[in-house]
């Protein structure tokens, strides 16, 4: 299991577009991953569950991911975060 | 027989019968599934999935003909919702671990999902829920396999009566033609429905409160777009008498298209300008086949709808130069974005708080001011499109000279940094100031030396004069704009500007109003710009007056003490 802080830095932080992305990054690895926001824990794979989390910039969020291709799947989480969802 | 009263939406008659288009309401009922079928009563919820996947496909094909990209996005997101774990495996979990029916597990986890939705504070997030309800209401109908009448099936021709109309539900309209007319319980004037209808020349009555529950299908109901009336159940005497009414109005519409490319001049020989409102670059075609006189406001709102980030400039650029290349010879003011601090918030620019009165909040040209990075993007590629030579500059919610001079130094900066960029700007647009907070009014003669032209926005002049918000039930009695104090505030700026030299044009309501035209033009007012479907109908009213009649009644209009006077005045004399 892996778990990775990560800072929310795009403007507009995670509305529907970007939770969209997430829960598409997240389906394409066999893990289960999880993010965390203050005391809620959501599917990374459910875009409904991310856009409750309702995270906005500047927030933290952390990743929790389980399973054989768990390194792959943070890894390509934290990139979609630090392309700030290819916003600009 | 018995008459409900509205806000006329768009114009003309309709005749015939209702047809109600009631909210689905599903009941879900929890039964118990037997052990040996529960994989069945999975499978039966994976089929609806399928189903709702097909439907959605079929949906954005058609979604992305009929309205664009920007609508065919928003599918994109519901068949996110679809793929969802939360339905595409909690719901068949809890099918088995508690041996029910689909419909309630699906019920149960939407309402959860809903129940989240909820808590959260950001307005935009909430929002979201209605995508998912929409996505929800797909999944059940394929379920409990109960076909919609989709209004494409529609046998007759019919008026639809509805609480509320989705963008969805205008699309099958736009694909059939048996719709003669709308009623509906929700909506204004500047609503989704009223301007659907518009476009599609359909009658329509809207904010009629409960009309949808006390109509029933088949019931024959009369849409007065006119008066904004819907008679249900009407004698034959009244059905006969809208007979007549509707031929006249159909005569007459035949009659206005041959006043295509007559000037707007009075009986006696007073020409003004007779110009367009536009709301969208998309529109720009058919001010060309009314054959207008130009353009007196063109809304750039409609770039910033709909959407998370401010619109380039080059995004801008080509809407404008579309417009301003397909009317190359007649003026083009864009009026620099009119937007609220709620939209702004959308639009990413955060520290916005609740406004507890945005009429009299952070709109138009105090939000740009606020934020010149804006108000810099749109005046650069207003400048840049202005190719033509035909483009003016025009400044909303303006109150005091200080914000007209920082906007007149934020466009020389501007102009200045596309010198040094090598972009030779052809000519200066010529600027000018929207009147509609009372103490522009007032202070004209100061600001008067700063600009070229002033146009009265009479719809926001009005509300503000008398303190009515207009979308108030309780207040909206009071929206008056026949009120003295409107008409002798009119008179002031009129006779303030000509006294410069600098001429006055009329946007808003009023402007193409058959009764007000004669006195906005008796009073002197030089341009009237319109919606472009009321263009011909407000030639003709131009056409059919008398200036030096009109100048007289004006004058005696502005010492009257009360509206009742001056409409008991204006009917007597507008035929």
């Amino acid at each position: 299991m892996i778990k990775k802080q990560i800072r929310i830095i795009n403007e507009l932080g995670i509305h529907a577009r970007p939770a969209g992305m997430i829960a598409n990054t997240a389906s394409r690895f066999s893990c289960d991953v999880k993010i965390i926001k203050d005391k809620m824990e959501v599917n990374a794979k459910s875009i409904m569950g991310i856009m409750t989390l309702a995270a906005g910039n500047g927030s933290s969020i952390t990743v929790l991911a389980s399973g054989s291709d768990e390194v792959q799947a943070v890894q390509a989480l934290e990139d979609l975060f630090a392309r700030k969802f290819d916003e600009e | 027989m018995l008459i409900k009263k509205g806000i006329p939406a768009s114009l003309g008659i309709a005749i015939g019968k209702a047809h109600i288009l009631k909210e689905e309401n599903i009941l879900i009922e929890q039964r118990d599934i037997p052990k040996d079928k529960l994989k069945a009563e999975v499978k039966r919820f994976k089929d609806a999935l399928d189903k709702t996947r097909l439907d959605l496909d079929a949906i954005r094909v058609k979604v992305l003909n009929v309205l664009g990209k920007n609508h065919a996005k928003l599918i994109d997101a519901h068949h996110l919702i679809l793929e969802d774990p939360l339905i595409t495996k909690e719901v068949p979990k809890l099918i088995v671990s508690r041996c029910v029916n689909a419909e309630f597990a699906f019920s149960e986890i939407l309402d959860k999902a809903a129940e989240d939705f909820e808590k959260i504070d950001d307005e935009f997030f909430h929002e979201r829920k209605h995508d998912i309800f929409d996505v929800g209401k797909k999944i059940l109908s394929n379920l409990v396999n109960r076909e919609k009448v989709m209004l494409k099936d529609l046998k007759e021709p019919v008026i639809i009566v509805a609480h509320n109309l989705y963008p969805s539900d205008t699309l099958h309209i736009r694909e059939t033609n048996k719709v003669l007319g709308f009623c509906m319980d929700l909506g204004s004037k500047s609503s989704h429905t009223a301007i659907f209808a518009q476009s599609m020349g359909i009658p329509a009555v809207v904010g009629l409160s409960d009309i949808s529950r006390q109509l029933n299908s088949g019931d024959t109901i009369i849409v007065d777009g006119e008066q904004g009336m819907v008679i249900i159940a009407p004698t034959p005497e009244i059905i006969e008498k809208y007979k007549v009414r509707k031929t006249e109005l159909h005569k007459q519409e035949h009659f206005f298209h041959r006043l295509k490319g007559l000037p707007a001049t009075t009986r006696d020989g007073h020409k003004i300008s007779l110009l367009c409102n536009l709301d969208s670059s998309a529109d720009a075609q058919e001010l060309v086949d009314m054959k207008s006189e130009g353009v007196g406001l063109f809304r750039t709102e409609f770039l910033y709808m709909n959407r998370e980030a401010v619109p380039t400039e080059e995004e801008q650029v080509r809407a404008y130069s579309a417009v301003a290349k397909a009317i190359p010879h007649v003026p083009l003011t864009i009026r620099t974005a009119d937007i609220g601090g709620d939209r702004a918030t959308q639009l990413g620019i955060k520290g916005l708080k609740d406004e507890r009165n945005p009429f009299m909040g952070f709109r138009g040209i105090r939000l740009f001011i606020k934020y010149p990075d804006m108000l810099k993007t749109q005046l650069k590629a207003i400048y840049k499109s202005n190719t033509e030579g035909n483009i003016k500059i025009m400044i909303p919610m303006l109150s005091s000279l200080d914000e007209l001079a920082t906007v007149k130094k934020v466009a020389q900066d501007v102009r200045t940094e596309l010198a040094e960029e090598g972009y030779a700007v052809r000519g200066v647009p010529e600027i000018g100031v929207m009147i509609e907070i009372p103490a522009a009014a007032i202070i004209l003669d100061s600001l008067l030396g700063e600009i070229d032209f002033v146009s009265i926005g009479t719809n926001d002049l009005v509300q503000y004069i008398l303190a009515v918000d207009r979308i108030n039930q309780y207040v909206s009695e009071l929206y008056e704009p026949f009120h003295p104090a409107v008409l002798r505030i009119i008179n002031l700026v009129v006779q303030t500007a000509h006294k410069k030299g600098k001429p006055v044009s009329v946007c808003g309501e009023m402007a193409s109003d058959p009764f007000a035209i004669p006195v906005l033009v008796g009073l002197g007012v030089d341009m009237l710009s319109v919606p472009i479907k009321m263009y011909l109908r407000s030639k003709y009213a131009v056409r059919s007056m008398n200036f030096e009649k009109f100048s007289g009644i004006s004058q005696h209009l502005l010492g009257l003490s009360t509206s009742a006077e001056i409409r008991k005045i204006i009917e007597e004399e507008v035929k």
